[in-house]
């Protein structure tokens, strides 16, 4: 059986890539993916600490998690859409007009 | 007894006048504004008269009569102030010489007032007075009578600032409302200590409290504490010394007013607070002598003040203060009841002194310099008839109303050394009057004009003018006879009547008998004689010598003529302190420098802090996320941290 700490560590090393690309990277989907990618993460750790502690509670956040996730991808990637249009580009930093 | 059982209808009548004219009249016909004015004090004067009537039918044993409680005005903790009202033989006179004087004087102000665009608002304003002045008069216990206190300030203020265009009659207006301020500071403080011993402002708790109290003869004790507070807010009300300055500027305000507020009724509160308290005061001797001096003191000073006026309606103002004076001088001898004697004739004389004035003013066309009129006996011969009658009436001709009050004030003064030295006041004060009152009626009336008859068309006033002028005469006249059968070892009948009120505080005058008071009156109409022979002489006979004084610019003169630069010396020493501390520390230091320093301070450094913080919102969202990592890699360094 593979320990709970292995899992943990590879839940770090998503959330981690996660993270890095969401800075690092400019193109918008890709940022998108990122955030999934911090999700599941998430996610990945969330269910380790269910099997290991025997209690269904970590799961259940699990489905939410999911579901808010869909959520966000659909409103996210109408949003991207409609900058794609208005922009004719995907670069985070030229959508930077909401500021004081 | 209708009226008995309904004694608030007398106060509401004028109350509704005022508000239908003040709320309403915008507009209405001067027709409709006069039968509503003079419709609500006639009847509140018809409603006293009925009153009257029905009072004679009370035993002794019901006075001062009080209906019941109308409703609880302020109950808080253990004070409790209704709204209540009582009548006895002093609110009696009070009420007849209010609405009375009152209702004739709005008669005279339908003539006077005529050609001013204020017509309706006056009307609201006189009649808010009356309401005031007769809660004042009519008030169970101190805290309503406050309220009517407060209220005839108001109006008087009102008044005085009627033509509000004018700064000079905005000016008087704050005067007199500030100067007042002050004296109802101490009556209020003499209202709090009376509270806290009596635990009760009730006339009908308070009195019998302090007669149980002993005489407080060492000047040391509550009851002399409470008796000078009160006297403090009847010197601001009554225009006495100190505080008396308010009074001739409030000459600003038009001439009714001067009549009906600052000659006949309101002015004469003072003497009523101090006459109705008298059982406190007969308790404090001390205060009561205060009270002597005061008044003495004041009655002399302002006589001679009025002596170099020259407008007409300042001489008529020191006169009244002059004879304020008086009243207090009587009051403080113990004579409760001249006090009030001298007041009611007071009422009608100098009322009409003020009308008759105005009535010159009038046919002047708003000319008030005395230098500037003269020889007007012939062009106005009611004025000056009506006039001629207050004048003797004032300055104590034998036989005429001031004669009997004033006598029977300096017949009253004790015979100890400071008691001579009163009188002596008294006597010299007297024989001032005379002299003023007559230099006034000689410069108007006597002598050739000295005014531009071409460019003046001297008139004589209209009717509804008159008639109050000749009744006001009649009263001058007769108003004394009450006292008339005393010269004859007869009863004074008005001290009769209102004894029963005065009987109860014990104040003792001493007997004297009827030849040393026969000898005092004589010597008072003979200094008097003196005056106006002097002012005769001065103005009739060699006009010249009045201009010779004048110019010769003699210390005295100038001294006069500077109104003992009083006013002066209260701007130097009270006014621009307190404008100076106004508006360098407290207005430049406190109010600038900390209130409004510390709300610009606030709103500065959020716009400081704002403007740091602004620079994290670039729009790049990167720069967002780098921020949300770095506060949570804080946090969960923290959170192991702690962990430890």
């Amino acid at each position: 059986m593979v320990p709970v700490s292995d899992v943990l560590v590879l839940s770090a090393v998503l959330f981690g890539l996660g993270v890095i690309g969401f800075i690092f990277k400019r193109d918008i989907v890709t940022l998108f993916m990122c955030i999934e990618l911090m999700l599941n993460a998430v996610n990945l750790a969330f269910v380790a600490f269910s099997r290991a502690l025997g209690q269904l509670q970590g799961q259940v956040y699990v489905f939410f998690v999911i579901v808010v996730a869909a959520a966000e991808a659909a409103v996210g990637l109408a949003i991207v859409i409609l900058i794609a249009r208005n922009r004719k580009s995907l670069n985070v930093e030229r959508v930077d007009s909401l500021k004081l | 007894m209708p009226v008995l059982e309904h004694l608030w209808i007398i106060p509401l009548l004028p109350l509704l006048g005022a508000a239908a004219n003040g709320l309403l009249g915008r507009g209405w016909s001067a027709k409709r504004v006069n039968m509503v004015a003079l419709g609500s004090t006639g009847l509140a004067f018809a409603a006293v008269l009925e009153l009257t009537r029905e009072f004679f039918y009370l035993g002794a044993d019901q006075l001062p009569w009080m209906p019941p409680s109308y409703f609880t005005w302020i109950a808080a903790g253990g004070f409790r102030a209704d709204f209540a009202l009582q009548v006895d033989q002093l609110t009696l006179v009070m009420l007849l010489v209010v609405t009375g004087v009152g209702w004739l004087i709005h008669i005279y102000s339908t003539g006077y007032m005529s050609d001013d665009p204020g017509y309706t608002r006056f009307f609201a304003y006189l009649n808010l007075f009356m309401f005031f002045m007769l809660i004042l008069v009519l008030a169970a216990n101190y805290a309503l009578m406050f309220v009517g206190w407060e209220g005839v300030g108001l109006s008087s203020y009102l008044l005085i600032g009627f033509w509000f265009l004018k700064s000079s009659a905005t000016n008087a207006g704050n005067k007199a409302f500030w100067v007042n301020r002050i004296g109802d500071y101490g009556f209020l403080l003499g209202l709090f200590l009376m509270f806290r011993t009596f635990a009760s402002l009730d006339f009908s708790s308070v009195f019998p409290q302090a007669a149980a109290l002993p005489v407080e003869s060492s000047g040391h004790g509550v009851l002399t504490a409470i008796a000078l507070l009160l006297f403090v807010g009847a010197t601001g009300k009554s225009a006495q010394l100190p505080l008396y300055v308010w009074l001739p500027d409030a000459m600003e305000g038009p001439t009714p007013v001067s009549a009906l507020i600052h000659a006949a009724t309101m002015v004469t509160a003072g003497v009523y607070m101090v006459a109705r308290s008298s059982m406190i005061f007969t308790h404090a001797p001390r205060a009561m002598l205060v009270v002597a001096v005061i008044g003495a003191v004041t009655a002399l000073f302002a006589a001679t003040i009025a002596f170099v006026q020259t407008d007409i309606k300042k001489v008529l103002a020191y006169s009244t203060v002059s004879q304020l004076g008086y009243m207090f001088l009587g009051l403080g001898v113990g004579a409760f009841g001249a006090g009030i004697f001298h007041l009611m004739t007071h009422a009608f004389f100098k009322g009409l002194l003020f009308l008759g004035a105005g009535s010159v003013i009038h046919a002047m066309g708003g000319e008030q310099d005395l230098r500037k009129m003269g020889g007007l006996r012939k062009k106005i011969p009611w004025t000056y008839g009506t006039m001629l009658m207050a004048t003797l009436a004032i300055a104590g001709a034998p036989g005429f109303s001031g004669f009997f009050s004033k006598d029977e004030i300096l017949g009253s003064i004790g015979t100890s050394a400071g008691g001579q030295i009163l009188w002596i006041v008294g006597v010299v004060t007297a024989g001032l009057t005379a002299f003023y009152m007559f230099r006034l009626l000689f410069l108007a009336f006597h002598g050739a004009p000295r005014y531009d008859e071409h460019a003046v068309h001297v008139h004589e006033s209209p009717k509804k003018m008159l008639v109050p002028l000749v009744v006001l005469a009649v009263l001058s006249v007769v108003g004394g006879w009450w006292a008339a059968p005393e010269l004859f070892g007869g009863p004074n009948y008005f001290d009769r009547f209102l004894a029963p009120v005065f009987a109860a505080s014990g104040a003792m005058l001493e007997e004297m008998s009827r030849a040393f008071v026969l000898e005092r009156m004589a010597a008072t109409v003979s200094v008097a004689l003196i005056g106006f022979l002097v002012a005769w002489w001065m103005y009739v006979r060699r006009t010249g010598t009045a201009q010779h004084v004048g110019e010769s610019r003699s210390p005295i003169y100038r001294l006069l003529a500077g109104k003992y630069f009083v006013d002066q010396l209260y701007a130097a020493v009270i006014v621009r302190p307190l404008v100076w501390i106004s508006r360098v520390v407290l207005w430049h230091g406190v109010d600038e420098g900390v209130i409004d320093g510390t709300v610009n301070g606030v709103g500065q450094s959020a716009q400081v802090g704002g403007g740091i913080l602004r620079r994290i919102y670039s729009g790049n969202t990167r720069s967002y996320a780098t921020w949300v990592v770095l506060g949570a890699a804080v946090l969960v360094t923290f959170l192991l941290w702690m962990g430890r």
